[in-house]
Parts: C-alpha cells; structure tokens; sequence
C-alpha cells in the first residue's frame, strides 16, 4: 500500500481505473475553468458596475444573441462530450470479460466471506494478478455495497438475487474493501481487504485452504469464526465489541436479561450459536442472526471447541 | 410599531393560533422551522464532533447513527422542504401579485397545523418509542427489521407530506386566479414563478413519497412483502418509489431558493434579470423534467445498464437548463448598479456555492465516475453545496432581504456582513474537504474512520478540518440569531421601501403590510424589474443616512 494515488483520487490497481480517473480529472478541470470564469465574471461585474449613487439609473441591456447562443451551445457539448465517455467507461466496468475467474461472495452484518470453486473460503478475497475476476455476490440481509476505491468498481448486493462485479488487478499488493451501503451498527467497521497473488502464489493458497482433514476442531473453528465472520462482534482479546468477547468466556457464569444465569458450558455456547436470542447477556441487545443454525454439527462442535480454548 | 400593520392588527396568542393571515401564518412557520432548523443544527455539529478523530470520540456507532438519521429526517422533511414555501411563500407570494391573500386562507392554517402535527409525530417518536438508525432515507430492508420508532417517524413524513400537497394546491389557485389587474405572467416576479414551478411538484410527487410510506408501514405491521427480500418483496423498488419522490423534492427545495436569488439579483443590481423569460419557463421545465431523473441515485443499485444510460442522459438534459439559469444571474450585473447588502452577499455566495454544487452533479451523474463516487462522502460534499449552499443560502438570503417588510425593523448591517462572511469561509472548510474525503475513498455515514488510515492517512486531518469548518458555520449562523433578535427590539425603523426595489410589497404598502396588504388593489403597469420605469423608487433606499 506505499502508492498515495493523486491528490484527489486513491491508488490505481486495476484495469479499468486509468480510464476512470482520465474522466474523473477531465471533467475536474472543464469545471475548474469554467468555474473560475463563471465566479470570476461575478467578481469584476459586482466590481466594476458598483453603485456609485444611490440615484444611480442603469438602461436595460439589450440581449446580445452570441452570448447567449454560445452560454447554449458550449455547455450542452461538453456535457455531451462527458455523457458518451461516462457511457463507454461504464460498459467497459459493467461487462466481464468471458474467461473471468469467478468468486461467490456473502455479505451480512458486518463481515464478508469469500467462497471459491475449490471449496475453499475466506474472510479476505483472494485474487490472482492480470487474470479478470468476477464476483457473483448476494447478502444473508440488508443491503450492503462492495467496494475497492483501488479499484474503482462498486456494486450494492441485496438479499435474495445476485449481482456482480469484475475487475482485474494489476499489481501485487493488499488493497482495501470497504461496505459503502449503510448496514446498521457497525457499518464502518465492515471492512476486509483484497490480497492480490501472483497466479502461482494463488493456486498454492487456493491448495492449502481447500483441505481441512488434518486440523484439529479448535483450529478449525478459528478458520469457521475467520469464515463466518464472528470476529466482527466478539475480540478474542477481551474488547468489548458488538457482542461479548471470546476471551475467558467459556466456564465463566453468564447474567441473562431476564434476571436467570447460567454456566457458560458447551451446551450453552452451542445454543448461544443456534437460537441466539433465547438468552441475552445484561449489556447486550439482540442483534445477532440467527442464521447460524443452519451450520453443520461438526461446524458447530468446531466453532465451540475453539471458544472453550480462548 | 409602524401603526395599522397586521402585527398589531389583533393581539394575543389566540389571535396568532387562529389566524388566516397569510403574513402571520408565515411567521408560524418561520418560529416552527427556527426550532427544527437550530435541532438539526444541533445534530450536525454532534456528528461533525464524533469525526474529529480517527477511533471512536464522544459516541457509541449506534448512538452516531442515530445523530445523522435525524439531522437528515429534521433538515430534509422539516426545514428544507417546507422552509422557502412555507415562510417566504406564504408572506410574499400573495403581495406580490397584488393579491389579499392566499385564495384558500383556512386550508393555509390548516396546512401549519398539519405540518405540526407530522413533526410532533417525529418527536414523539424519538424521544418514547426507540431508536431510529436507519439513514433519513429509511432504505428496505435495513428499515423493515429496524424497532418500530421507524413506524412513527415515516408517520411524520406521511403527515408532513399532506401540509406540502396542500400548501402547493394554495399557490397554484392563488397564482392563476389572484392576480392584481395588469399583473400578467409575464410581469410577474421571478420569486413567484418559482414558487408556481414548486407547487406543482409538490402536488403531483409528495403523493408519491405518502403511498411509499403506507407501504412501508403496512409491510411492517402486517408483515406482507412488498420490499423485504425476507418476505417476497423486492428492496430496490422501495429505492425507486422513495427517489421518485425524494428527487422532485431536490427541486421543491432548490426552485424556491432560485427564485430568491433572481428577485435579489434584479433588485441589488436595479437592472432587469437577463434572460426574464427563460429563467421563469425553465423552472417549470424542470418542475416537469426532474420527475424523469430518479434513476440516477441508483448507478450502483443493480439497475439494469439500459435504465442507468437514459437515466444520466435525462440528468444531463436538466442540467443544462441550470448552467444556463447561472450564467442569466451573472449577467444580470452587467451595466447595472450592483449595491453589496447583506442579502447580496448571500446571493453571490448563492452563486459560488450552488455552481460548485452543479458542476460536481455533472461528475455524479456521469455514469462511470458514479461507480466510484456512489455512496461516498463525494455525494455528502455534493448536495450540501446544493440543498445548503442553494437552498438554505437562498432562505437565509430571502429572510435578510424580506426582514425589514416582515419586521418592520432593520438589523444592523456590519454585523449582516460579518456573520456572512463567517457562514461562507466556514462551509467551505465543512463541505470542501469532505470532496477530497469522499473520492479518496471514505464511505458516507462512517462512525469511525480509523480502518482507512492506513491507505488515507490525510483522512485525520481532512476531517478534523471539516469539523472545525462546521464550527466556524454555526458561530455564523448564530451571530444571525443574535442580531435578528436585536432587530426585532431594538432595531431602527425602516422605511417602506429601504432597498429600492421595484415590486409590489416594497412599491405599494406600508413599511409594514396592514392586515389586508393594501388599501386597494394595486393596478400594475410595469414588469417586477422595470427600474427604469420606476421613478418613485429611487432615492427611497437607506445607504445615504
């Protein structure tokens, strides 16, 4: 991340964005002139034609027709001119190239998980370097907004259809991806990163996150709470997030809202997993989903076992 | 007290409840809109005090998000919308065409309490029922799942939403069949044309925003799907129910203020407003083409690319109109006797804030440059230069300007230019940084920053600027209040007409209008800013003493 970008635009990582930002900054300088002249008319005339008098009689101007006809004419081109570039630009952004690599993505309160067609899933998006890659995306939820300003691509992904998005990175770095649809709580902390590999570095990662058959359940349930996105409401250093921190949570004694308590034993956690709501712990709201129920047993015996380790 | 005005014309409370005075229920809104106006303000100075620093500062996310959802929901439905019209429409618009007032005077009264009741609704909702977070836009299906404090803020604006329909049905009627003998159309001032092109969008789309909230409410209460995914409905057709509304009413926002600002370029230059006839058509060409534009807050919200491409089309074709309409307002100086008031000032303010809105709504509406800047703190940069620097610039212009015929008072003038230049230095430092803030990357309703420092790390010191800007603001807007209120006790008399102005609330009543504007109906021989016609105005005007 050592590139700062241009004054006003960040870094520039993909294909697409030179040509966005060669649009970006020719219409920041037809503005700037035409700016300059429009204000700086404003100041010579409220100069120049001051009151003198308070018996001051100006005459009617008569309307001079070229003036007119040009202040017309010349904006109507230039905005025909920034209209079709904006135009080409933008199929050029909305249409994937036929040989992309494609990604799922999941979006929901606050966290994304990427899953790719070997099987294997991440919390981060990993990418491989000059290769066009396209992101089929849906949400567990609201609605959320994927983008990489690097980039330059954004698109909202909603509950209940896909939409996509394709870019095709062209250095090897690590770039910020940010939610840029308003999501509730924690919106401002829905951030991953996008890590992009050399083509061979990204087949080794893709090997060496598919398989999972000689991991330990806690281990497993530390790559499950990177997956499924826990670690976005519960610190396993003890910080109160959202939600309680994994830190010396297992054995401790719980206080519930309704005055009850309980040990926080394995059942405990499994049911504080499945049926989030049944319980909730003084100082928390019920905000977590409960779309966790539909994790599998040996998911759900991993994510436990790696609770009781913290 | 001047004698004989409408302000002593009856006296108590009752006589101000119950008033059909076109010019008193004005200033029911004016006190009402004050208050919502200064809350608002509150709001925005907490929101700008969070973003100081990077990390979490005073409040929790979910208390920030709370501070931005109703700055939103108070400066949008109830001080921008209703601001222009409701105030300065109601005192204004009727003397203007020579009329006695509005042609339905109760419906006007009733229009007020309607409004009152819709931001009692707001409140209550706030302060009893629970927490609403959900962005003043109330997107589905983040507002579908949200506590049902929702339910009584969309109430609000349902309610709210009948003061404006109304309001606008009153100044249509009035406009076309009011009119003083010789007051043609196209003798009529600017500010009324405007008003006119406004009350026709309120009519036909406040309708609009009133069914999407019933909608949304049904949706919650008894749980049929129209826009949660969860149910069977589809989320980005509330978006398009709720921009069909929310960008007319861009328009019933800005007309207004545009009208205002012709009526103060004519009057501070005593030249005739260049360009007369395309400024007054083209607000109502815009009244019409702004309900073709929707589409354009949806580049990235999964519309099909066929839509987006006519949508920035469409948009480009208003804007142009617009550019148009600035480059008449310049002009209009030339060759005239430009006199810098303080209601000038915010008219050339007016012009330097509202062109930098307009031409950053050009690099929004491209299509690929959208993508990037959707959603960011470009956009939030964008149409606080439009819908502050515009429309509210253009208020509080119209007030300084209006003061004198309202009050009967003068305020008192150095403090009107210092105050306006600290409103002016003060937004640009809130507004103009967060551009830089916005197409580096920031997102819009951030709580906490932090996260992006490490590829923005000017993001600190951007927005420390940004918040300081907005304190500079407020000490400028209540330096107005401060010496508005001296004003109305203590300030000097004025005159019937002090600024020498051409039209028919300076030209024909008092220097404060009696209860039925004037003793007989005025027959109107010239255009609004036929200063060279006007031998009796000149030489009224108060700089010499």
């Amino acid at each position: 991340m050592g590139d700062q970008g241009t004054v006003w635009l960040p870094e520039a990582a993909s294909t697409v964005a030179g040509d966005v930002d060669a649009l970006f900054y020719f219409i920041l300088w037809v503005s700037t002139i035409l700016f300059i002249g429009v204000i700086g008319t404003m100041v010579l005339f409220a100069w120049r034609f001051r009151r003198r008098s308070s018996q001051d009689r100006p005459q009617p101007v008569r309307e001079n027709k070229l003036i007119e006809a040009s202040w017309i004419v010349v904006p109507t081109l230039l905005v025909a001119i920034v209209f079709v570039w904006g135009f080409r630009v933008f199929l050029e952004l909305g249409i994937a190239p036929p040989n992309s690599y494609e990604i799922d993505v999941r979006a929901r309160k606050w966290s994304w998980l990427f899953e790719y067609s070997s099987g294997a899933q991440s919390s981060e998006l990993h990418v491989p370097v000059h290769r066009p890659v396209k992101l089929r995306m849906i949400s567990e939820d609201v609605i959320h907004s994927f983008f990489v300003p690097a980039f330059r691509v954004k698109a909202d992904v909603f509950a209940g259809r896909y939409s996509y998005v394709w870019f095709e990175a062209t250095r090897q770095d690590t770039f910020v991806v940010a939610c840029a649809e308003y999501c509730g709580m924690a919106h401002s902390q829905m951030l991953t990163r996008v890590v992009v590999h050399s083509q061979d570095d990204f087949e080794n990662w893709l090997a060496n996150n598919a398989a999972d058959a000689d991991m330990t359940p806690a281990e497993r349930g530390e790559r499950l709470y990177s997956q499924q996105g826990c670690f976005a409401c519960h610190s396993l250093d003890g910080i109160e997030l959202t939600g309680p921190s994994f830190q010396g949570l297992a054995g401790s004694t719980r206080m519930f809202t309704d005055g009850t308590s309980a040990e926080a034993d394995a059942n405990y956690l499994r049911q504080a997993i499945v049926n989030p709501a049944a319980e909730i712990v003084q100082g928390y709201e019920a905000l977590m989903p409960g779309t966790y129920s539909s994790l599998s047993a040996a998911d759900l015996d991993a994510l436990v076992a790696f609770i009781e380790a913290q | 007290m001047h004698e004989g005005s409408y302000l002593g014309a009856s006296r108590g409370l009752k006589s101000w409840l119950l008033t059909t005075d076109h010019k008193r229920i004005g200033i029911l809104y004016a006190v009402a809109i004050a208050a919502f106006f200064l809350l608002g303000g509150i709001l925005a100075i907490l929101v700008r005090t969070e973003l100081t620093a990077p990390g979490e500062t005073v409040f929790g996310q979910d208390q920030y998000n709370q501070l931005f959802t109703l700055h939103g929901v108070v400066m949008v439905f109830l001080v921008i919308i209703p601001g222009i019209p409701g105030i300065l429409g109601n005192f204004v618009l009727p003397i203007q065409i020579g009329a006695k007032d509005v042609a339905f005077p109760r419906l006007n009264l009733a229009s007020w309490y309607i409004f009152m009741a819709g931001a009692v609704l707001a409140v209550l909702g706030w302060l009893l029922v629970g927490k609403v977070d959900t962005g003043w836009t109330f997107y589905t299906p983040y507002s579908s799942g949200a506590s049902n404090a929702v339910l009584w803020l969309t109430s609000a604006v349902f309610v709210a939403g009948f003061a404006s329909i109304f309001t606008g049905l009153n100044f249509i009627v009035t406009v076309h069949k009011m009119r003083a003998p010789g007051m043609t159309w196209n003798r009529l001032p600017l500010f009324v044309w405007a008003i006119y092109a406004t009350a026709i969008v309120q009519v036909l789309a406040t309708p609009v925003i009133g069914i999407t909230m019933v909608l949304l409410f049904l949706e919650k209460l008894l749980q049929i799907g129209i826009f949660d995914p969860a149910l069977g409905g589809d989320p980005v057709l509330f978006q398009h129910f709720f921009w069909f509304y929310s960008h007319p009413a861009v328009y019933i926002m800005i007309l207004p203020a545009m009208g205002i600002i012709s009526d103060l370029m004519g009057t501070f230059s005593r030249q005739q407003v260049s360009g007369y006839t395309f400024i007054a058509l083209s607000s109502v060409a815009i009244a019409f083409l702004g309900f073709l534009v929707w589409g354009h807050h949806m580049f990235v919200a999964g519309q099909s690319a066929l839509s987006s491409i006519i949508f920035s089309m469409l948009t480009f074709l208003i804007g142009i109109p617009t550019g148009i309409k600035v480059f008449n307002w310049v002009a209009t100086m030339y060759k005239g006797s430009v006199w810098l008031q303080t209601p000038m000032l915010y008219a050339l303010m007016f012009l330097f804030l509202f062109t930098i809105g307009g031409l950053t709504g050009i690099m929004v509406g491209v299509l690929a440059v959208d993508v990037h800047l959707h959603d960011t703190y470009f956009v939030v940069a964008h149409f606080h230069y439009v819908m502050m620097g515009g429309a509210l610039i253009g208020l509080i212009g119209g007030l300084h300007y209006w003061w004198p015929k309202i009050t009967g008072r003068l305020y008192n003038e150095t403090a009107g230019r210092i105050a306006a230049v600290l409103v002016f230095i003060g937004f640009n430092l809130t507004f103009f940084t967060q551009f830089i803030l916005g197409s580096r990357g920031m997102p819009r309703r951030y709580h906490d920053y932090s996260a992006l420092m490490d590829v923005m790390p000017e993001a600190a010191m951007l927005n420390l600027a940004s918040s300081l800007g907005s304190y500079i603001l407020a000490a400028g807007l209540v330096m107005i209040l401060v010496y508005a209120l001296h004003s109305l006790f203590r300030g000097k008399l004025a005159s019937a007409n002090p600024w020498g102005a051409c039209t028919l609330e300076w030209t024909h009543t008092g220097p404060v209008p009696d209860a039925h504007n004037f003793h007989e109906t005025p027959l109107v021989t010239r255009g609004p800013y036929d200063f060279h016609l006007a031998d009796d105005v000149f030489g009224s005007d108060e700089e010499d003493s």
